[in-house]
C-alpha cells in the first residue's frame, strides 16, 4: 500500500539532521525505492547546505545499515538520484529559499515538518518563533510555491502529544479547539508578549545592577584575572542571564495557561495558527509522545543525541538523583522513534480531507507504568551497575515516588549546603591538602546542579496523567499491507516493555552516556591520563613558559623582600621587618587579590634606596639559603626535562630580576622586572613600563613564541593563579601548578593537567624568611 | 692513661646497648654472644698546640726543608685546606686549621711574601658558606684575606684556571687547580680524622676536575678497594699515590701539613655518648633520658639545627710537615693509634647505628643516598685486613632514611634519587648509563660554581663507595628506615631489632654470630 500510494512521490523534509528527521529520511532510502526527498537544511556558518547534510545527517551511525547492505557506492548513487537539498531556514518568512529552492518545494508532493527547537529549556522567544510560527512559515512557503499547481499537496505536521496541557483524563485525536478546558488565547497577543519581553530582559541585562552582580560572579570565579579574560566571562554570564530568564518567563505563562512549559505551549498554539492558515492544503499533525530509541529500524536500541529521559536514567543508575517526582500507577508515554517514522508515512500516503490528527504514543494501547519502568531500571543497573572514580559499583537507591516540591527542596538544601562550602573554601588560600575533598565537592555541585535542572525541567511531564488516545493511529496501522510490515511499523503493541527496556533501550543510553560501565582494571595502573599527557607534552617542537613563584619556587614577592632586607641588618631589626610585614599583610593580600600589578608597584616602593651592588653581592646566599630551599625539585626537574627534549624554556615573572637571577640559567631565556637605578646605583623603587601580568603575560608568550619561531599550538603554559588565566588560556597546553580552589576548578573544567609540587622535606616552614648569614 | 678500645661479649648482664639512630638514640639488647666493638678512649691531646705547630714547621720530616727557608719575598704562596667535610662534627673554636694558617702566614710575613692566596680544597664538594670559612679559618684570617680576595675556594669546573699536569703511566689524567700547581709553594694544611684522607689524595684529589677525580672515582677502582681506609690495600690511594708522583715530577713544590684528633667527640652534655653503657652513673642517666624524650618531641628539622650545632672538644694529637709520603706515614701511625682495636674473625651480622652526621651533610640533612654511604662506604669501611661480616652476610643499618633532601646542598641528590634509582641500584649500570649526564648538566654546574651545592656527580661517588660492600653482602637491612625510602635504595626496613635479626636469620643462617661497631666515636677494626 505504502509503496505504492508514495512511489513517484517527492518529500520535503524540515527538521532532516534531527533524531525524528534522520530515521525518517534512512526509512524512506530503505523503504521507498521509488519516493524521493527534498531536505530542508540550514547553510552552516562556513559551510553549505549539501556539505552539512553530508557531515551531520549520512554521516550518522543511522545509515550504517544501508551502507553495509547497499555498498558504499550504491549508497552515494542513491542519495545523490532521490535526494536534493535546499539551502533553507525554517526561520526565515519564505524559508530563505532561492529559486531553484522554491521550485524544489513547489515540485514536493508531501511536506513533512519536524524541525522545532525540542529542548524543554529554550528560551521563550526562539520557542515562539520556530513552534509557533515556524509550521506557518513553512506552510505558506509551501502554498506560495504550489500557486499555480492543481493539486493542493499534503502537509504533515509533527507536534506533541504534550499540547493537551497538564491535564487528567483522555486526550483525544482533535483539533485542541475541539477539546475541552482548551484556553482562548490569541496566538498573536503571544507572539508580541515574547519578543517584547526578549527586547526588555536584554536591556535589564544591561543594567548597572545586574552587571555589578555579574561582576561579583566573575570576579569569584576568575579572581585577579585580568580585565580581558573578565569582560569575556561577564558577557557570557549576561548571555546566560538573558537565557534563563527568557526560560523562567516562558514556563511561567506555559503554567499559568496549564502547560507544563514553553515547548508545549508554543506547539499547541502553532498546531492552531497553522490550521487556520492551511486553506486548501490537506493537513495532518502527528503528535508524538516521548520519542525513544528504536525498537526494530534501523537496528534495535538507534538513538541520535542526548535526549529527555537518558541524564535521567544516567543519573539514577549514578547515584546523583535519589528519586524524581511521579506517581507509580502512572503512565510513562514513552514511544520508540521508528514507530513515530512508521506512523508519518503511513500518514503522508494517507491524506485527509481537511485536518487529521494522530498520536503516536503508547499510553492508551499499551502503557507503561511509571513502577515497571523504575523497577526495570533498579533490575538493569543492579545487574549491570555503573562504576564510580575510583572504581567502585554504584548502588541503586530506593524510589520512593515522592511529589516534585519534596523532591525540589531536597535537592534545593542539599546544594545550598554543598555551596556554601565551596564558596568558603575557595575563599581560603588552601592548596594540596584539602585538593580531594574540594574535587569531591565540585563533583557533587555538578550533579546536584543536574538533577535539580532535569527535576525542574522535567518534574511537570512525570506528574502529566493524560492519556492518549490512538484510534486514529491504528486506523492508519490497519492499512499497512501485510507484506510491508516487516520493513514499516507503528502500532505500539508491538513493543514488549521488559525486553524493550532491558534489552535495548537500556544498553543504548548507557553506551551513549559513556558512562563507566566496568570495573577498573586491577591491573597496576602503569598509564593514567595525567601519566599519558605528562609524557606528550614531552614530546614535539615545543616552547615550555613557566610561571616562577609558586610553580617553580614556593616564593612571593614580600617573602623574597623580607629576606633581602632582613640579611643586611643587625638582630633585633630583623625582627622589626619581619613584624612590620606581618602586621600589613592582610593588607598586601587584599591589595594582591584586586589587582596583581598595583600590588606589585605598591610593594616594589619599599626597595627605594637600597644598592643594588650590595643586593647582588648576596645572590649566591640568597640562591642557597631562599631560592632553592623554597624550590620544588619536580618543578626543576620539570624544566630541565623540558630543556633536555630540546625545547625552548621561558620563564615569565613579576619578579625584580636581582632576586630571580640565580634562577636565570634554569631557563633559556628568563624575563623579569627591571627596576630603575639612580645616579649612585641606589635603586628607585619604579620599575618602568607594563608589569607582565596577566594579558601582558599572554602577550609575551605569544611574542616569544613568534621569535623563536613556534605556534602558539606548540606552546606549553605552567602556572598557579588564576591571574595567569590569560597566559594558560593562550598557550597551546596548559598546566596548572599546585593551584588554588578557583584554578583547579577551572583546570579541571577544560581538562588541563594539573600538578601538585611541594618542597623537599626536612625544613621547617616559617612564615616569613629572616635572612641570616650561611 | 685512656684505655684502649676492646670487644665485649654480651652476657645475662650486659646493660641494652646504645644505638645512633639518626637524630635520635635507640637501646637495643643484642643477643646473648653478640660483641660489641668498642672505641678506645680519647688520647691525651697536645697541650701546647701553637709550639708543636711552629716545631713541625721547623723540623719537618723526608727531604723537605724548613718552612721559613722556602719563603721569599718575590715569591707566590698557595695555602691550600681540607673544607668542610673535616672534622666530623666541627671542632670547638679555634679550628687547628686556623692555627696552622695562622702559623704560616705569620712565617711569610715575616719572609715578606707579599702574594699569598688561599683556597678551600673543595675537589667537587659544595662551596664553604662564609660563616663556615670563618669557623676554619678564624676571623683574623678570614677578615684579612677575603676582603681583598685573596681568600677562594676551588672551582674544578673554572676550565680557564685548571691545568693539566700530565698523565701517570696508566692513562690517568691529572688536571689540578692552576694557582696552586704555578706557585712557588703550595702549602697543604689538612685534618687527618680517618686513615682514608691526607697523603697525596690532599692535592690529587682536592684540587682536581671531574676529568681527573673520575679516573679513580669509579666503580671499578672502589671494588678494588679493601678497604679505602687502609691506603696499602686500597686501589683509591693506590690511583692518588701515582698521581701525587706525576705531580712531584712535574716540578709542583708542596709542603704538607698533616694534624691529627684524638676521639674527644662530645662536648660534657653528651657525655654518654663516649661512654660503655654499664659505666654510665646517674648523670649520664638522667642526661641520656632527658635527651631522648626531649628529642621524641621534637620535630626532625629541629633535633637536626640542635645536633648541628654540636661543637666537638676535640684535642690535637700531632702535627707532622714536610714532604708528603714520609709526613703521611706519621700521621697513619697516630690515626690507627687512636683507632684501631683488634678483633679476631668474622661475624654473620654487623650492626650500625648511623649518627645525625657524615662528611657531606654538615649544617644540612642526612638523605637516604647519604645514609647509604654512611653505612655500607664510611662504618662498613672501617676495617683493616678483613671485613668485620663475612661474605655473604648481612649488615643492619640503624637510621630512620626518611625521603628528605636539602635542595640547596644536595639538589643532584633529588635527581638521583627520583630518576636513577627509580630505573637500577646497580652501581656499574648507573656509572655508564647515568653519569656522564649528571656530571656534564650545566645547571647542576651553575648550581656548584654560583651556590653551595655539590657537584652534579657526587651522589654518583656515594654511589661507588658502597659498591665494595655491595659487593661483598648478602643483604642489608635498615633497622627504623622509612620503607619507601629503603626499598628505592634496594634494601629492605624492619621496624624492631628483633624482626630485623629475623629476616637476617633467612640469609646468613638461624645462629648467626653477630657483632656490633659501637660508633661514633670513630673505632676502626684489625680483624684477623
Amino acid at each position: 500500500m505504502l509503496k505504492t500510494a508514495l512511489s513517484d512521490k517527492t518529500i520535503f523534509v524540515t527538521g532532516a539532521t534531527g533524531f525524528l528527521g534522520t530515521a525518517l529520511v534512512e526509512t524512506v532510502l530503505r523503504v521507498l525505492p521509488s519516493t524521493n526527498l527534498v531536505l530542508l537544511i540550514r547553510p552552516g556558518r562556513n559551510v553549505t547546505a549539501q556539505a552539512r547534510a553530508g557531515k551531520d545527517l549520512f554521516r550518522n551511525n543511522c545509515f550504517d545499515r544501508l551502507r553495509q547492505d547497499w555498498g558504499t557506492d550504491r549508497f552515494q548513487e542513491e542519495i545523490t538520484r532521490r535526494v536534493q537539498i535546499a539551502a533553507g531556514d525554517v526561520g526565515t518568512d519564505g524559508l530563505g529559499l532561492d529559486q531553484h529552492g522554491q521550485q524544489l518545494l513547489a515540485n514536493s508532493d508531501i511536506v513533512v515538518h519536524s524541525a522545532a527547537t525540542v529542548s524543554f529549556d529554550a528560551m521563550f522567544d526562539q520557542a515562539v518563533e520556530i513552534n509557533l510560527l515556524g509550521p506557518t512559515r513553512v506552510m505558506h512557503a509551501y502554498q506560495a510555491a504550489r500557486v499555480d499547481c492543481p493539486d493542493p499537496g499534503h502537509f504533515v505536521s509533527v507536534s506533541t502529544a504534550y499540547v493537551a496541557g497538564s491535564r487528567k483524563g483522555d486526550a483525544p485525536e482533535l483539533a485542541l479547539r475541539d477539546q475541552p478546558h482548551y484556553p482562548e488565547i490569541s496566538w498573536r497577543l503571544e507572539v508580541d508578549a515574547a519578543r517584547a519581553q526578549r527586547t526588555s530582559t536584554e536591556a535589564s541585562s544591561r543594567e548597572p545592577e545586574t552587571l555589578a552582580e555579574l561582576r561579583a560572579l566573575a570576579m569569584a570565579e576568575l579572581g585577579s584575572a585580568g580585565v580581558a579574560l573578565l569582560s569575556e566571562k561577564i558577557e557570557r554570564l549576561r548571555a546566560d542571564w538573558v537565557k534563563d530568564e527568557m526560560v523562567a518567563k516562558g514556563r511561567a505563562r506555559a503554567q499559568s495557561l496549564g502547560w507544563p512549559d514553553a515547548y508545549a505551549m508554543t506547539k499547541a498554539l502553532g498546531e492552531r495558527l497553522l490550521e487556520s492558515e492551511r486553506s486548501n492544503v490537506p493537513l495532518s499533525i502527528v503528535r508524538p509522545s516521548i520519542i525513544e530509541s528504536a525498537l526494530r529500524d534501523p537496528y534495535p536500541g538507534w538513538i541520535r543525541g542526548f535526549r529527555m529521559a537518558e541524564p535521567i536514567i544516567i543519573s539514577f543508575a549514578r547515584g546523583l538523583l535519589k528519586d524524581f517526582p511521579g506517581v507509580p500507577e502512572g503512565v510513562v508515554d514513552v514511544i520508540p522513534v521508528d514507530l513515530v517514522v512508521g506512523a508519518i508515512l503511513v500518514a503522508a500516503a494517507n491524506p485527509p480531507q481537511a485536518t487529521k490528527y494522530y498520536h503516536a504514543a503508547s499510553g492508551s494501547l499499551n502503557p507503561l507504568k511509571y513502577r515497571q519502568l523504575v523497577s526495570l531500571i533498579r533490575r538493569y543497573f543492579s545487574e549491570h551497575p555503573l562504576y564510580d572514580e575510583i572504581g567502585q559499583a554504584i548502588a541503586i537507591p530506593e524510589w520512593t515516588y515522592p511529589a516534585r516540591g519534596q523532591v525540589e527542596s531536597t535537592l534545593r538544601r542539599s546544594k545550598r549546603i554543598v555551596d556554601t562550602s565551596t564558596k568558603i573554601i575557595s575563599k581560603l588560600p588552601l592548596r594540596s591538602n584539602f585538593v580531594d575533598y574540594q574535587d569531591q565537592l565540585a563533583e557533587t555541585q555538578q550533579g546536584l546542579e543536574r538533577a535539580g535542572s532535569y527535576v525542574e525541567l522535567y518534574g511537570a511531564y512525570a506528574e502529566c496523567e493524560a492519556i492518549y488516545l490512538a484510534d486514529n493511529l491504528m486506523e492508519l496501522a490497519a492499512r499497512i499491507s501485510d507484506d510491508e510490515r516487516d520493513s514499516i511499523a507503528l502500532d505500539p503493541h508491538l513493543i514488549d516493555w521488559e525486553s524493550f527496556v532491558l534489552g535495548t533501550h537500556l544498553p543504548s543510553v548507557v553506551e551513549h552516556a559513556r558512562a563507566r560501565t566496568r570495573p577498573k582494571s586491577s591491573a597496576p595502573k602503569r598509564n593514567s591520563r595525567e601519566d599519558r599527557l605528562r609524557a606528550s607534552l614531552l614530546t614535539g617542537h615545543r616552547l615550555a613558559a613557566f610561571d616562577l613563584e609558586n610553580t617553580i619556587l614556593a616564593a612571593n614577592v614580600v617573602d623574597s623582600f623580607s629576606w633581602l632586607a632582613t640579611a643586611s641588618v643587625e638582630g633585633g631589626h630583623k625582627l622589626a621587618i619581619a613584624a612590620s610585614l606581618l602586621a600589613e599583610a592582610p593588607q598586601l593580600l587584599k591589595l594582591d587579590n584586586h589587582d596583581r600589578s598595583d600590588f606589585l608597584r605598591y610593594f616594589y616602593r619599599r626597595y627605594r634606596g637600597a644598592e643594588l651592588q650590595e643586593l647582588e653581592r648576596r645572590a649566591p646566599e640568597f640562591l642557597t639559603g631562599y631560592l632553592l630551599r623554597k624550590s620544588f625539585p619536580l618543578g626543576l626537574a620539570r624544566v630541565r626535562a623540558h630543556r633536555r627534549a630540546g625545547h625552548y624554556t621561558l620563564c615569565i615573572t613579576g619578579a625584580l630580576s636581582f632576586a630571580v637571577a640565580p634562577m636565570a640559567p634554569l631557563f633559556d631565556q628568563m624575563l623579569s622586572l627591571e627596576m630603575t637605578t639612580d645616579a649612585d646605583g641606589r635603586l628607585t623603587g619604579e620599575v618602568p613600563g607594563a608589569l607582565p601580568i596577566g594579558e601582558a603575560r599572554a602577550d609575551v608568550l605569544r611574542k616569544v613564541a613568534k621569535i623563536h619561531g613556534y605556534t602558539i599550538e606548540e606552546t606549553i603554559a605552567y602556572a598557579d593563579s588564576t591571574s595567569d588565566l590569560p597566559m594558560l588560556e593562550a598557550a597551546g597546553a596548559a598546566v596548572a601548578v599546585n593551584p588554588d580552589t578557583k584554578l583547579r576548578q577551572l583546570a579541571r573544567r577544560r581538562g588541563w593537567l594539573i600538578e601538585e609540587w611541594s618542597r623537599s622535606k626536612g625544613y621547617g616552614n616559617l612564615f616569613l624568611p629572616i635572612g641570616r648569614q650561611l | 692513661m685512656p684505655r684502649p678500645g676492646f670487644v665485649l661479649e654480651v652476657d645475662r648482664a650486659t646493660p641494652p646497648t646504645l644505638f645512633w639512630h639518626g637524630e635520635s638514640f635507640r637501646l637495643e639488647r643484642l643477643p646473648r654472644g653478640s660483641r660489641i666493638l668498642y672505641p678506645p678512649e680519647p688520647l691525651n691531646a697536645i697541650e701546647d698546640v701553637r709550639g708543636a705547630i711552629e716545631a713541625a714547621l721547623d723540623h719537618p720530616v723526608g727531604e723537605a726543608q724548613p718552612l721559613s727557608s722556602l719563603l721569599n719575598p718575590n715569591m707566590s704562596l698557595t695555602i691550600a685546606f681540607d673544607d668542610v667535610s673535616l672534622p666530623l662534627p666541627q671542632m670547638t673554636a679555634p679550628d687547628i686549621r686556623s692555627l696552622v694558617i695562622e702559623a704560616v702566614l705569620e712565617r711569610a710575613a715575616e719572609a715578606g711574601v707579599t702574594d699569598v692566596v688561599l683556597i678551600a680544597a673543595l675537589a667537587l664538594h659544595r662551596r664553604m658558606t662564609e660563616s663556615e670559612l670563618r669557623h676554619a679559618l678564624g676571623n683574623r684570617v678570614y677578615n684579612a684575606l677575603a676582603p681583598r680576595g685573596q681568600l677562594t675556594q676551588h672551582d674544578a669546573e673554572d676550565k680557564q684556571n685548571m691545568t693539566v699536569v700530565g698523565e701517570t703511566d696508566r692513562g690517568e689524567l691529572v688536571e689540578l687547580n692552576r694557582r696552586a700547581v704555578e706557585s712557588d709553594l703550595l702549602v697543604y694544611v689538612n685534618i687527618n680524622l680517618v686513615s682514608m684522607d691526607g697523603g697525596h689524595k690532599s692535592v690529587a684529589t682536592g684540587l682536581a676536575s671531574y676529568d681527573s677525580i673520575k679516573f679513580h672515582h669509579n666503580v671499578d677502582t672502589m671494588v678494588h678497594s679493601r678497604s679505602f681506609m687502609d691506603r696499602h690495600n686500597s686501589e683509591l690511594h693506590s690511583s692518588n699515590w701515582r698521581m701525587g708522583h706525576v705531580i712531584k715530577d712535574a716540578g709542583v713544590k708542596i709542603f704538607q701539613i698533616e694534624t691529627t684528633l684524638n676521639t674527644a667527640t662530645f662536648p660534657e652534655s653528651f657525655r654518654f655518648l663516649s661512654r660503655r653503657e654499664w659505666e654510665w652513673n646517674l648523670r649520664d642517666r638522667a642526661s641520656f633520658i632527658a635527651a631522648s624524650e626531649a628529642l621524641k618531641k621534637t620535630p626532625p628539622h629541629l633535633a637536626r639545627q640542635i645536633f648541628q650545632s654540636v661543637r666537638s672538644p676535640y684535642g690535637v694529637t700531632g702535627i707532622t710537615a714536610g714532604e708528603v709520603e714520609a709526613v703521611h706515614e706519621r700521621t697513619l701511625e697516630r690515626v690507627y693509634q687512636q683507632q684501631l682495636v683488634r678483633v679476631d674473625g668474622q661475624s654473620d651480622i654487623l650492626t650500625l647505628g648511623l649518627p645525625f652526621i657524615g662528611p657531606y651533610n654538615v649544617n644540612s640533612i642526612m638523605n637516604p643516598i647519604l645514609v647509604y654511604c654512611l653505612g655500607l662506604g664510611y662504618l662498613f669501611n672501617m676495617y683493616r685486613n678483613k671485613p668485620l661480616v663475612r661474605k655473604g652476610g648481612v649488615v643492619i643499618l640503624s637510621h630512620p632514611t626518611r625521603p628528605e633532601f636539602d635542595p640547596a646542598f644536595h639538589p643532584s641528590y633529588v635527581d638521583f634519587f627520583d630518576q636513577v634509582l627509580t630505573e637500577t641500584t646497580d652501581p656499574l649500570v648507573i656509572e655508564s648509563k647515568y653519569e656522564e649526564s649528571f656530571a656534564r648538566d650545566p645547571w647542576y654546574i651553575h648550581l656548584y660554581r654560583t651556590g653551595n651545592a655539590y657537584h652534579g656527580v657526587h651522589p654518583f661517588y656515594m654511589w661507588y663507595w658502597g659498591a665494595h660492600a655491595l659487593d661483598h653482602l648478602g643483604g642489608v637491612i635498615i633497622l627504623g628506615g622509612d620503607p619507601k625510602a629503603t626499598r628505592r635504595l634496594g634494601f629492605q626496613s624492619a621496624s624492631t631489632m628483633a624482626d630485623a635479626l629475623e629476616m637476617a636469620r633467612s640469609i646468613v643462617g638461624s645462629d648467626p654470630s653477630i657483632t656490633h661497631l659501637h660508633s661514633p666515636p670513630l673505632v676502626m677494626a684489625d680483624v684477623y
